[in-house]
């Protein structure tokens, strides 16, 4: 594998992420439990669209190949895409989309974080741009699960359950390849090994505050890097790519 | 679900460069303070409107009554004497 | 007695400060004295307005999932979060009459409060985003540019908001419909065919004719509305007549012609019927628009719930 190859791959995941996380965020749209969270939902999932369009930018530009990033979202299938398995998963409640972005954010804290003095100048300057956005959602999701988990017997069960499903998706965010230790090397990639400490002791005090137990069933569920998805990503690509499949000449 | 009781509104005051008076932007709806900061970052600061935004729960506002307007702001309009443009400089002095 | 005659005068010195403020065009705040039917008709008439913007989101993000780009997708969620927040804002503006935000939902959700008929039509092919943005909102502006001098100084304020917020709207449905001409014979068809559902529905947002909805009224009287209906819609008709020619579209009304006397177009006979009936609740998706406001209400009835717990709690604590 070429360093181009890798780089490529690392973008086309990250933007992935953002692509997958934007479009179950915007689901929300019109369906939040108060107008002021609608906003603040929709606020998120404009940051992941524009996020998800630097990204798969990007990675077109990397690979030479003159793709555009509608062409990376619009025109690939599930097997191609390598986001993470966590953000794809269909959103059962408020409890649910509140706590994935919480333990997805502030992955992202820490990866954005540290992506910010990677030797590729074009990926610090999208990280810098991203750790910003990152910890907006980390404090305003955080909060929404401190608020769940303590507040009444129904919002801590569901809260409850949400964290019971998620959690044996998280360490998809920690997976590595080969890729990834190429880039490693040249400095251009972050060391997730180095985030996942700081990652679980930062969650680990949200739940306690939040009244939240971790699981017990440590099972990790994992295959986004190879494009091993769960059933959900297919439904929501065919109806994300619903005008570019069925008028493939158009422009929009 | 009819009788359900709102979250308490707040009153919202954003900054819109630093420096810059505080300005009433409207309100929200929140149920504590850091949710009413972040809601109203989310519904009044999303075209590059602010670098700095008070919240401050609507029961707290304490405003002056209509009929008391010419008693509270009346007596002040002669006292003209409170604006430079009252008083006369002679010709020539500079800086003043 | 003595009292009563005492609150007598207040009162009678209170309306005419009210009637001295209307004859010198000065807004109305939120604790000067005024008319209960001045009130009462704002509230139902801000609330109906604050309704519509969220309602209106419906439609526009039934398209959401399936936005053909990501500026468009960027784009439209931009948009219907306006929305959001133009309700938002609307509903804070009400309060100061008060009256609370679940009340006017659960108005909204008994039928006592309505909400601008037009969202009760489907968006059945991309271009309706186009058309309601260059069409529904066009028309909305035009309205609400001349809501910005109402009476009433909180609904003025929010007005001023709204439209200085709305202005990127009605451009961007233009764009989607010119970019579409532009396109391929699907996309040109796609085009007129949202141009002929919504045009109609967009005439119909203006109300009934002066001619059976005088200028006399209280809403002229209070200064509430400051121009009539038929005024707006020929405004909106003259604007839109040449923005649908330039992107090659034709403008569903055989009748539509240049009237150099009056300056303005004319056009054929609006389906009043259709209008009652669709206000009436017999249009597409009047069943629909109200089951997705409750079941949105209800869903979010337990977070709510679990916040206000959860502030009673840090209270309790500190």
């Amino acid at each position: 594998m070429t360093k181009e190859q890798a780089l490529y791959n690392y973008c086309v995941r990250l933007g992935d992420n953002a692509l997958v996380q934007s479009y179950r965020l915007s689901e929300w749209c019109s369906n939040a439990p108060i107008l002021e969270e609608d906003l603040a939902l929709t606020n998120m999932a404009l940051d992941m669209t524009g996020r998800a369009q630097l990204l798969l930018q990007y990675a077109g530009k990397v690979a030479g190949h003159g793709k555009t990033a509608d062409d990376m979202a619009y025109r690939r299938a599930e097997r191609e895409y390598r986001n993470d398995l966590i953000s794809e998963l269909p959103d059962a409640d408020f409890a649910f989309t509140m706590v994935r972005q919480m333990l997805v954010s502030t992955f992202e804290c820490f990866l954005y974080a540290a992506l910010v003095s990677s030797s590729d100048k074009e990926i610090a300057a999208i990280a810098a741009k991203a750790v910003k956005e990152a910890r907006y959602h980390m404090a305003h999701t955080s909060e929404w699960v401190i608020r769940l988990g303590d507040g009444t017997e129904e919002s801590n069960r569901r809260a409850q359950s949400a964290l019971n499903i998620l959690w044996s998706y998280t360490g998809g965010l920690f997976e590595t390849t080969d890729a990834d230790a190429l880039l490693l090397s040249e400095g251009m990639a972050a060391d997730v090994s180095q985030i996942k400490t700081k990652w679980q002791e930062n969650i680990e005090a949200i739940l306690r505050e939040a009244k939240l137990i971790l699981p017990a069933d440590d099972y990790q569920q994992t295959g986004g890097r190879q494009g091993l998805h769960t059933e959900y990503l297919g439904h929501m690509l065919t109806e994300m790519q619903y005008l570019h499949r069925t008028y493939p000449e158009a422009i929009w | 679900m009819t009788n359900e009781v709102d979250f308490p509104s707040w009153e919202v005051f954003t900054q819109v460069k630093p420096g810059a008076n505080y300005v009433h932007a409207g309100a929200i709806h929140a149920a504590d303070k850091k949710m009413a900061l972040q809601n109203a970052r989310d519904t009044y600061t999303r075209r590059g409107e602010g670098t700095s935004i008070w919240v401050v729960p609507s029961e707290s506002i304490v405003a002056s009554n209509p009929g008391d307007k010419e008693m509270l702001f009346d007596p002040s309009n002669d006292k003209i004497y409170r604006l430079p443009t009252f008083y006369t400089m002679p010709e020539g002095a500079k800086a003043i | 007695m003595m009292e009563h005659n005492e609150n007598t005068a207040v009162q009678e010195v209170a309306l005419s400060a009210f009637d001295y403020k209307m004859e010198n065009d000065q807004a109305i705040e939120p604790r000067d004295e005024m008319p209960e039917g001045y009130r009462k008709h704002l509230i139902r008439q801000m609330s109906q307005h604050a309704h519509s913007e969220v309602i209106g989101m419906q439609p526009e993000g039934n398209w959401i999932t399936r936005a053909p780009s990501l500026r468009a997708k960027q784009i439209l969620l931009a948009k219907i979060q306006d929305e959001c927040g133009h309700g938002l804002y609307l509903y804070s503006a009400a309060e100061t009459l008060g009256i609370s935000r679940s009340e006017m939902i659960a108005q909204l959700h008994s039928g006592k409060a309505k909400y601008s008929s037009v969202f009760n039509y489907p968006t059945l092919n991309w271009a309706d985003v186009g058309a309601i943005g260059w069409l529904v909102d066009g028309a909305a502006i035009v309205n609400q540019v001349s809501l910005q001098r109402t009476s009433y100084g909180p609904y003025s304020r929010a007005m001023v908001r709204i439209c200085k917020e709305e202005s990127f709207h009605q451009r961007q449905g233009y764009e989607i419909m010119a970019n579409m001409m532009r396109g391929t014979a699907d996309q040109r068809e796609m085009a007129q065919d949202a141009m002929n559902r919504w045009w109609w529905p967009s005439l119909m947002m203006f109300g009934p004719h002066d001619s059976s909805s005088p200028h006399t009224g209280d809403a002229f009287k209070w200064k509430i509305k400051r121009q009539s209906n038929d005024e707006l819609r020929a405004k909106f008709i003259d604007k839109t007549v040449q923005q649908a020619e330039v992107i090659g579209l034709t403008i569903p009304d055989p009748e539509l012609k240049w009237n150099e006397e009056k300056g303005h177009y004319d056009h054929g006979p609006i389906n009043w019927a259709e209008f009652q009936r669709v206000i009436g609740g017999h249009g597409p998706c009047n069943t629909q628009r109200i089951a997705h406001h409750k079941k949105t209400h209800e869903n979010g009835a337990w977070v709510r719930a679990a916040a206000a717990a959860y502030s009673a709690k840090q209270k309790s604590i500190a």
